[in-house]
């Protein structure tokens, strides 16, 4: 009996610490990318000069380039990047696939559509809420209907395919809108859109956003026990008191209200979702619930990183940051695919 | 409310794509008793189950500790039912004792890392109960078959709710493990708990359980102590077996035989 105490007792304390450990380098790192975010550009400014800058100090010509200029880029990566990190963890969490994210389902390719029509119609402006809100209503649109379609058990297949439908009709909508737009600049703006990037953001923006992503994150957070409970299935989980079907349209709504918000003023940033949970399992466990935080600072961590490397990395013209992304998340995504290969091809079967 | 009757259910019905599943049930089943559900194959026993448990919607009323089931919440219902599934599905890698905390859920303890001192102990007596303290640590996805049906075990223990529904709980196990995961079973009936459990195994039906219920065709075809439930008219109507039947240290022997 004293035993059995003891084993059990040395288990809680073994798995704890070092997901704290984790969670505190995660930090570290998301705010040393924070700094490295303010300090890239066309001029380069040392951590110190940063982060006096940032507080008032220094010369007034890097004020106004950290806190004007790169502050509200440095912000919507973080936020952008957290959001869809934890996305992508309770997605899968929802569905108990590992291939779950919201690139995959096509949401951030509709959000991109309800942000163009509105450029198209002449509704966007940087101090109206038409963009976020359109970009929101049309990803909560795709993401419940992928779950319509899927069902609640889907297998991955099924999950894959439904994704690619919805991607596609997306895709080919935006491109409806763009081709029907009579004004070349509304196609240029366009297809800015579907290329994503966090430059020449204003606080504007930052403010656009930044409301819808916090409550979707909250609403997302604060369903993580129910994703540990769905572990054991619908039917079990359900039976311990989940309110499945709850919980499902919380996740949509939180889903389409972060990523819709994110996609609304940096376009499309692709895979991100999917990445960050794959990284974090490793190091703190396959825990649904204990995978949404670490997840959410990878994303942070991830979207900073590819927008230092966009103006690090030598070109004529400027790459996009949702270019990147989505070069390195496709490989990525394949090498899943072939991990999972086993499970796929028993689906076909 | 008497000790007699925990859980009730009247004139149950089921329909399922338009088919009726189950027609016109009727149980009257007491707590300390472990009742043991048998039929054919798609008799409709994992539909009993769910009904009873408030997982799908039956007409007909269920009353459970005197409260009726649909004037219950999902906790409620949770608190008062724990259900054990087929097949043991567990979709991520998680430490055994991790899932056998899920069964505080319903309690409101939601994070195994944080159980307060009540859950803890639940938890601990379930482990013990079942024998894995040992496995507590280890991913249920590595566990052997008879391992990760024990863990699952413990899991629905550990809910500590008057009812305990176990859908097939010793399908694909070996002998061993069959005989002790229905004497697990058993205990948890002995110290007070109404269990149901479905089987295929008539023979340790007839061994562990105080009663039977006999499904065929979504109604109850036979009631009763396993001598008088599992009849040679019943087996031959119900099941289209003959049995060997003996005795053996004062427990009845049933062995199907031949098709008949």
């Amino acid at each position: 009996m004293t035993e059995g105490a003891q084993q059990l007792a040395t288990i809680e304390t073994a798995a704890a610490r070092p997901r704290g450990v984790i969670t505190l380098a995660l930090l570290l790192i998301v705010g040393l990318l924070m700094l490295g975010s303010l300090g890239v550009g066309p001029v380069r400014l040392s951590p110190l000069t940063v982060l006096g800058a940032l507080f008032g100090g220094g010369g007034e010509v890097e004020q106004v380039i950290v806190q004007q200029i790169r502050l509200p880029r440095a912000i919507l990566g973080l936020a952008i990047g957290a959001i869809l990190g934890l996305s992508g963890a309770a997605l899968q969490g929802l569905l108990r696939n590992p291939l779950a994210s919201p690139s995959l389902f096509g949401a951030p390719q509709a959000a991109a559509f309800g942000a163009v029509l509105m450029i198209a119609l002449g509704l966007a402006d940087v101090r109206s809420y038409a963009l976020p809100v359109a970009a929101i209503l049309a990803s909560f649109v795709s993401v419940f209907a992928l779950l319509a379609v899927a069902g609640g058990n889907a297998g991955m297949l099924l999950l894959i395919l439904a994704g690619l439908a919805i991607s596609s009709l997306a895709g080919a909508a935006t491109v409806l809108v763009m081709n029907l737009a009579s004004n070349p600049y509304v196609a240029l703006e366009i297809a800015f859109w579907m290329l994503g990037s966090l430059e020449d953001r204003s606080f504007h923006h930052v403010m656009l956003a930044l409301p819808f992503i916090a409550i979707g994150a909250l609403i997302l957070f604060s369903q993580r026990h129910a994703f540990r409970a769905l572990s054991l299935g619908e039917e079990t989980a359900q039976s311990l008191g989940v309110d499945v079907g709850r919980l499902r349209l919380l996740v949509i709504i939180g889903v389409a209200l972060g990523v819709g918000a994110g996609v609304a003023v940096t376009g499309t940033i692709g895979f991100i979702g999917l990445v960050a949970p794959h990284l974090m399992r490793p190091l703190v466990g396959h825990d649904p619930a204990k995978l949404l935080l670490p997840s959410a600072l990878c994303g942070a961590a991830l979207l900073l990183a590819a927008d230092i490397a966009v103006r690090i990395i030598p070109s004529s013209s400027d790459i996009k940051v949702g270019v990147l992304t989505s070069l390195i998340g496709v490989p990525f995504f394949l090498y899943l695919i072939v991990r999972e290969r086993r499970s796929l091809g028993g689906g076909m079967a | 409310m008497s000790e007699s009757a925990f859980l009730l259910a009247r004139g149950l019905g089921v329909e399922l794509a338009g088919r009726a599943v189950l027609r016109d049930v009727s149980l009257t089943l007491a707590p300390k008793h472990l009742v043991a559900l048998v039929g054919p194959n798609g008799a409709g026993k994992t539909t009993l189950l769910r009904a009873l448990a408030g997982l799908l919607p039956s007409t007909g009323d269920i009353t459970v500790g005197g409260a009726a089931l649909t004037a219950l919440s999902l906790r409620e219902r949770a608190l008062r039912f724990a259900y054990l599934p087929q097949g043991h599905v567990v979709h991520w890698p998680l430490p055994a004792r991790d899932i056998v905390a899920l069964g505080r859920y319903p309690h409101g303890a939601t994070d195994p890392s944080r159980l307060g001192p009540i859950d803890d102990a639940a938890v601990r007596r379930a482990m013990l109960a079942t024998d894995t303290v040992g496995l507590a640590e280890r991913r249920v996805t590595e566990l052997s078959g008879g391992e990760r049906s024990r863990v699952a075990l413990a899991r629905v223990l550990a809910v500590e709710a008057p009812v305990l529904l176990a859908d097939e709980p010793t399908a694909s196990l070996d002998p061993r493990y069959q005989l002790d995961v229905m004497q697990y079973l058993r205990d948890a009936a002995d110290s007070g708990t109404l269990v149901i459990v479905v089987t295929h195994d008539l023979g340790l039906a007839a061994r562990f359980a105080d009663s039977v219920l006999v499904l065929a065709d979504g109604r109850l075809a036979a009631q009763g102590a396993p001598a008088e439930a599992l009849t040679d008219t019943v087996l031959t109507k119900v099941f289209r077996v003959s049995a060997y039947r003996a005795q053996h240290q004062s427990e009845a022997v049933i062995v199907p035989w031949d098709a008949a």
